[in-house]
C-alpha cells in the first residue's frame, strides 16, 4: 500500500468556547492516489475535518500531517496554494471571468500571464468546457454544473497532488451530478490525485470513492471500502448502507429494463 | 427676455470663473482629503466593532453640527495651531480661507464614505471570503483583489452622497474667507440682489448635479463591469476640474485684499474702496461676507489688507471693555490699543453705525416713548428682534443693566427683514443700525440712549500690520476719511437695499463717490 499523504491523529476541534464539539478524537489516514469520501449528516463534523487539513480551521488538539509535514509547521497560505479546494457552491469570484477565476492561484504564485493563459486553456479542456465561449464569461452567466466545473479547474490550476472537495456536486440536478462525478473520478485517476470528498449522499460515496469514512457527532464511526463497511456491526453504519441498497432494489422493481439486455 | 436684460446677470457671470474655480478647488481638495482619511479608517474598522461604532458615531455627530458652525469652528482652531506652529517651529500658515474650509468640509464628507465602505465590505458573501482564503490569498490580497472590487459599487454610492454634500456645504465657506459660489448667495441676501442669490443657488446645484451624474456613470460602469462607462465618467470629472481650475491659474495675482462683513453697508464700502484703489492704479480683490470675528483675526494675521470696522464693536467685543467713552476719546484709545497689535487705525469715515433701539414713529408718539428709559416701563408687554449676534453682544447686556429692560420675548432675524417686521407690527422694537436707510423708508424712529449704555460706533478704516507703511495705499484711501456723513450713508444703504440693477454695491459705491468725492 502507498504511504499516507494526509494523516489525522487524535484530532479534536470545538467551537463556541468548547460548547460545540465539531471533531472528537479523530484518527484517519488517506493514502496517496486514494479517493476517500467522508459521509455524515449535517453537523457531523465532516466539513470541519476537511478544513483542518489546509488550515482554513486550526485544530485544538492532535496532529495533522500533509505530505509528511505537520501542518502547524507550514505557512497556511503556502499550504493552501498547493492543495486544491473545491467549494460547495463553486465559490467563484463573481467579478472575475472564468479565466480569471481559474488562473488565480498560479497568479498568486507569480506565474507569468502567458503561461497562465496556456494553463487555463488546458484546464478548460480537462473539465470539458469549450475554450472560446467560456473563457471570458462571468460566473453568473454559467449554469450550476458549468460553475462547478470551473471550480474544479481552479482547484487544479496549480497542479496540486491533493484535492479537498466540500460537497462539490450537492447542489446540482441528478444528471449533471452524475456526469460531473464520473468526469472527476476520471480526472482523479488520470492526474494521480489524492482526493478527500465530503458528501451526505452515501450512494455518491459508494459509486465514486475507494474508501468511505463515516462521521457522526464529530466522531469517526467507521472507515473502509464499501464491502468492508457492510460487515460493520454499528447500527448507524448499517442503516446508512442499507438505504441505497433498498432504494436500488425498489428502483429495479419500478423501472422496467429497456432494450434486449 | 427683459428679466435677462438686467445687467446683474452679466455681473454675476463675470464672477463665475473666480467663484466656481474656487468652489471646485475647495470641494475637490476636501473630498480627496476626506477619502484619504475615511477609506483606510473604514478598512481598519470593518473587523473591529468597537472602533467601527466609535467612528460612525463620531462621524454622525459631525453631521449634526450645522455646516456654518463647523466651518466657523475651524477658524479659531487653526489660528491657535498656526500660532503654536510659529512659536515652536518658526513656520506659520494661513488659518484663513482655504485651509479651514478644506478641513471642515473633509470632516463633513466622512460619514457617507465610512458607512458605505464598511457596509460594502461587510456585504461581501462569507463563502467568497472563504474561497479567497482557500485559493491561498493573504488577507491583503483578499482585500485588494476580492473584497474592495466587490464593495466598490456600494462605496461609490457613498462617495456620490459625500460629493453632493461637500459641494452644497462649500457655499458656507464664504464667511471664513474662502471664495465660493456662496459669495453670490451671501452678497445677494445682504444687498437684496435676488439675481445673485438665484445665480449662486443654481450654479451650486448644477455643479452638484453634474458631479453626481458623472460619479453615477462611474458607479454604473463599476456595477456592470463596463470599462467604457467608468472611463467616460472619470474623464468627465477630470475635464470638469481642469476646466474650472484653469482660468484661476492664469489670473493675475492681486496685490490688495479688501475684507467685508456680511451686510449691505460693508458691501458698498468695500466696493467703494476697490474703486478708489483701481483709480489709483492698484490691483485689489474683495473678500466679502466674512464673519465679524473672522475678519479682525484675518486682518491681524495679514490675510486681508484692510477693511472697515466700527469702534464700539472692537471696543466691546475685541477688547472686552464695558466702560463707555465719548466718540473721539474712544477712537483715540482704540488706536493705541490696535497699534500694540501692529494694526493701523487709519481714520474715521465720518459716520456712526451704532446699534439703536428702533420702533415705528407713530407708535412711539402714541405711547410717548422717546428714549430707552421711556421704553423700559412698557417693555414687559413688548417683543424685540435683533440680528444674529446682538443678543449675545455686550451692548445688549449693558442696555439691560442700564435701563432694567425686560421684554416679553426676543427673536433673531436676518437684518434686512427686521425693519419690515417692526413696521408691520410683527415685533414691537428692533435693535437696528443707525446708518440703515430702511429707518427712513419705513418711517421708524431711533430711541435715545440718555444713560450712554451703547458705545459710539464710528466707522473706522483698519490696515493690516504688513500695510502699516504702505504710502500708495494710504494715499488711495485718504479721500474717503471724514467725508461720509450719516445721512449720505443712510441714503447709500437705502439704495443698496433695492432689488434692481442700480442697487448693486458697485453702482451705489459710484453714487456715493460722486456725493463725497467732489467735496
Amino acid at each position: 500500500m502507498s504511504p499516507p499523504l494526509i494523516t489525522y491523529s487524535h484530532v479534536g476541534k470545538t467551537f463556541d468556547a468548547g460548547r460545540v464539539v465539531a471533531v472528537d478524537d479523530v484518527s484517519l489516514e488517506v493514502c496517496e492516489g486514494e479517493f476517500l469520501a467522508v459521509v455524515g449528516g449535517s453537523g457531523s463534523g465532516k466539513t470541519t475535518l476537511l478544513r483542518l487539513a489546509n488550515r482554513l480551521i486550526e485544530a485544538d488538539s492532535g496532529t495533522i500531517t500533509v505530505e509528511g509535514e505537520d501542518v502547524r509547521n507550514v505557512d497556511p497560505i503556502l499550504l493552501r496554494r498547493r492543495i486544491g479546494y473545491v467549494f460547495q457552491s463553486g465559490g467563484l469570484f463573481p467579478h472575475l471571468t472564468v479565466a480569471g477565476n481559474i488562473g488565480i492561484t498560479p497568479k498568486l504564485l507569480g506565474t507569468r500571464p502567458a503561461e497562465i493563459s496556456v494553463r487555463v486553456d488546458e484546464l478548460l479542456d480537462l473539465v470539458r468546457l469549450d475554450r472560446t465561449p467560456y473563457r471570458d464569461r462571468l460566473p453568473h452567466e454559467l449554469s450550476g454544473g458549468q460553475r462547478q466545473r470551473v471550480g474544479v479547474a481552479r482547484a487544479l490550476a496549480a497542479r496540486p497532488r491533493i484535492m479537498l472537495m466540500d460537497e462539490p456536486f450537492g447542489a446540482l440536478d441528478p444528471l449533471t451530478r452524475d456526469a460531473l462525478g464520473d468526469d472527476f473520478r476520471e480526472l482523479h485517476k488520470k492526474l494521480g490525485l489524492t482526493t478527500v470528498m465530503i458528501t451526505h449522499d452515501v450512494t455518491e460515496a459508494i459509486l465514486l470513492a475507494d474508501r468511505i469514512a463515516i462521521m457522526c457527532d464529530g466522531r469517526l464511526l467507521a472507515q473502509g471500502t464499501p464491502s468492508e463497511l457492510s460487515k460493520s456491526d454499528d447500527a448507524y453504519v448499517g442503516e446508512l448502507l442499507r438505504t441505497p441498497r433498498r432504494q436500488a432494489e425498489r428502483l429495479g422493481a419500478l423501472l422496467p429494463r429497456e432494450g434486449t439486455a | 427676455m427683459s428679466t435677462f436684460a438686467d445687467p446683474r446677470w452679466g455681473e454675476a457671470l463675470g464672477h463665475l470663473p473666480d467663484y466656481l474655480g474656487n468652489h471646485v478647488r475647495v470641494s475637490v481638495a476636501a473630498l480627496v482629503l476626506g477619502l484619504l482619511v475615511s477609506l483606510p479608517l473604514a478598512i481598519i474598522a470593518r473587523h473591529r466593532p468597537v472602533l467601527r461604532g466609535g467612528l460612525l458615531g463620531l462621524a454622525s455627530i459631525v453631521q449634526t453640527v450645522p455646516g456654518l458652525a463647523l466651518l466657523a469652528l475651524f477658524y479659531p482652531l487653526l489660528l491657535a495651531l498656526a500660532a503654536l506652529s510659529l512659536s515652536w517651529f518658526g513656520v506659520g500658515f494661513s488659518a484663513f480661507g482655504f485651509l479651514p474650509a478644506v478641513l471642515a468640509l473633509a470632516l463633513y464628507s466622512m460619514l457617507p464614505v465610512l458607512r458605505n465602505t464598511i457596509t460594502g465590505l461587510q456585504g461581501v458573501d462569507a463563502a467568497i471570503l472563504e474561497a479567497a482564503q482557500g485559493v491561498g490569498m493573504t488577507p491583503r490580497q483578499s482585500l485588494f483583489t476580492v473584497e474592495l472590487p466587490l464593495a466598490l459599487p456600494v462605496m461609490m454610492a457613498g462617495i456620490r452622497t459625500s460629493a453632493v454634500w461637500v459641494i452644497g456645504t462649500a457655499t458656507l465657506s464664504t464667511p471664513i474667507g474662502q471664495t465660493s459660489l456662496g459669495n453670490y448667495i451671501f452678497a445677494g441676501l445682504q444687498t437684496q440682489n435676488w439675481v445673485f442669490v438665484l445665480f449662486g443657488c443654481v450654479a451650486a446645484a448644477v455643479l452638484a448635479l453634474a458631479v453626481d451624474q458623472l460619479l453615477a456613470l462611474i458607479e454604473n460602469g463599476l456595477r456592470n463591469r463596463s470599462r467604457f462607462r467608468a472611463t467616460l465618467g472619470s474623464v468627465g470629472i477630470a475635464a470638469l476640474v481642469v476646466a474650472t481650475l484653469a482660468p484661476n491659474l492664469v489670473r493675475p495675482q492681486t496685490n490688495y485684499i479688501i475684507g467685508a462683513k456680511t451686510f449691505a453697508e460693508q458691501y458698498v464700502l468695500s466696493a467703494l474702496m476697490a474703486q478708489r484703489l483701481k483709480a489709483a492704479g492698484l490691483l485689489a480683490t474683495k473678500r466679502e461676507g466674512l464673519g465679524s470675528n473672522v475678519i479682525f483675526e484675518a486682518l491681524a494675521a495679514d490675510d486681508i489688507d484692510f477693511y472697515i470696522d466700527y469702534s464700539g464693536t472692537l471696543w466691546a467685543n475685541q477688547f472686552h471693555r464695558t466702560d463707555i467713552k465719548p466718540r473721539q476719546e474712544l477712537v483715540a484709545e482704540l488706536k493705541t490699543m490696535l497699534a500694540r497689535q501692529n494694526i493701523t487705525l487709519l481714520g474715521e469715515l465720518g459716520f456712526e453705525n451704532a446699534y439703536a433701539l428702533v420702533m415705528p414713529r407713530k407708535r412711539a408718539e402714541q405711547l410717548g416713548i422717546r428714549t430707552i428709559a421711556d421704553l423700559a416701563s412698557r417693555a414687559a408687554n413688548m417683543s424685540i428682534a435683533g440680528d444674529y449676534e446682538f443678543f449675545s453682544r455686550p451692548e445688549w447686556a449693558a442696555l439691560r443693566r442700564a435701563y432694567g429692560l425686560s421684554f416679553r420675548g426676543q427673536r433673531q432675524m436676518q437684518p434686512d427683514f427686521m425693519y419690515a417686521a417692526v413696521a408691520s407690527g410683527e415685533v414691537d422694537v428692533i435693535a437696528g443700525y443707525t446708518s440703515d436707510g430702511l429707518i427712513a423708508k419705513y418711517d421708524l424712529v431711533t430711541l435715545g440712549d440718555p444713560r450712554h449704555a451703547i458705545p459710539p460706533y464710528d466707522a473706522i478704516m483698519l490696515l493690516a500690520p504688513k500695510r502699516a507703511n504702505d504710502e500708495a495705499l494710504r494715499k488711495a484711501l485718504a479721500p474717503l476719511l471724514g467725508r461720509i456723513e450719516i445721512a449720505t450713508m443712510r441714503e447709500a444703504n437705502l439704495r443698496a437695499s433695492g432689488n434692481d440693477a442700480a442697487s448693486s454695491p458697485d453702482a451705489v459705491a459710484q453714487w456715493l463717490w460722486e456725493k463725497v468725492g467732489k467735496k
